[in-house]
């Protein structure tokens, strides 16, 4: 049975950010691992920079900035729906904060490029 | 009334907390026909032992909420031709909430969540006082002006992924009733019900999906009641007062 409202713009906002979370919770171990590399081992901190000059890499990386940005904008507008003065429209400020992380995206992909 | 040619097929699930199975129904098409008038031509015609519950069908009583193919909605105010998809209507009971037989659900564990969340009036007065003069643009009156209007019928805790994922949560209709008595300066007892909705399966369990907000009948919006009892929540807690 499709559950009720899994089609609103706001629960797919709430999956996204629940989701994105997870996600970078995953990668933020190994990122900074590699940060970490600089200290104590630079050659194979080089060979990890060398990786982010394959295109498929940059791509990962975009999404990445996605994760981030959709996180970053989608946490702003919890905290706005929980301590500002209700906001009637809801399902506008989802669209904003997903349609500001695809731009930030984007950008980064144009000057990974 | 004049018959229309077209039949409906319905799906009803039947059965009782042991399980159940969908029974299919053909169901003749009526002008103005809603999801109840096809629930009762059912039990009338085909099934006399089928189990649902109504007492208004005007939309006042709250007693006839049902899942309308996927959706929680009230059986009397609800249109077919707004819920058929295609010539099909699958109607099951309430989600969330403990089946007794067929359409009808068992509402004491609603009900006694509606008590631990404090949804009840402690009056700081008697009838032999005069009675309050409250005036309707105060801000905390308008604020629970907004979310009295709840009937009880859980359409709201049936759309609830929360109390689906913690069953122990006192969901959003529970929840509304109390942020509307928050806002009445003539209760006796916000201490209580503030520490009430802060108990572990209160206020801070939402994830403000809004899916309460979305199929609320009578469009309240326990969203915005919740998150209304969160920032008093912290305030009340950043004095001291729970």
């Amino acid at each position: 049975m499709m559950r009720p409202h899994h089609k609103s713009s706001l629960w797919l906002g709430f999956l996204l950010h629940r989701l994105s979370g997870l996600i970078l919770a995953l990668f933020l171990p190994l990122h900074f691992y590699v940060l970490g590399l600089a200290l104590v081992d630079t050659a194979a901190l080089d060979g990890y920079l060398i990786l982010t000059r394959n295109p498929v890499v940059k791509f990962m990386e975009c999404t990445l900035v996605f994760l981030l940005a959709v996180h970053l904008f989608g946490g702003l507008r919890v905290l706005a729906l929980e301590f500002l003065p209700w906001h009637s429209r809801q399902k506008t400020l989802v669209a904003a904060s997903s349609a500001a992380a695809l731009f930030l995206a984007c950008l980064f992909l144009l000057r990974a490029f | 009334m004049a018959e229309l040619s077209d039949e409906l097929e319905v799906a009803v699930w039947q059965g009782d907390r042991a399980g159940g199975a969908m029974r299919i129904y053909s169901v003749p098409q009526r002008p103005s026909q809603t999801v109840l008038d096809v629930v009762t031509w059912i039990q009338r015609n085909v099934e006399p032992g089928l189990s649902y519950r109504f007492a208004c069908r005007v939309g006042m009583c709250g007693s006839c909420a049902m899942m309308v193919n996927g959706q929680p909605r009230w059986a009397c105010r609800t249109h077919i031709k707004a819920a058929l998809a295609g010539n099909h209507l699958e109607l099951r009971p309430l989600r969330n909430l403990p089946v007794i037989k067929d359409l009808a659900c068992d509402m004491s564990e609603f009900f006694h969540k509606w008590q631990q969340a404090e949804g009840r009036f402690y009056p700081t007065a008697d009838r032999h006082e005069p009675v309050a003069k409250i005036s309707p643009a105060s801000p905390r009156r308008a604020a629970a002006n907004k979310g009295i209007e709840c009937i009880n019928c859980a359409a709201c805790y049936a759309a609830c992924d929360v109390v689906a994922w913690n069953p122990g949560y006192l969901g959003p209709a529970a929840l509304n009733r109390a942020w509307t008595l928050l806002n009445d300066v003539r209760d006796g007892a916000q201490k209580r019900r503030q520490r009430a909705v802060l108990q572990n399966n209160g206020c801070q369990n939402c994830h403000s999906m809004q899916g309460c907000a979305s199929f609320c009948p009578v469009a309240l919006n326990p969203t915005a009641a919740i998150a209304g009892l969160k920032r008093t929540a912290l305030r009340a807690i950043r004095q001291g007062q729970v």
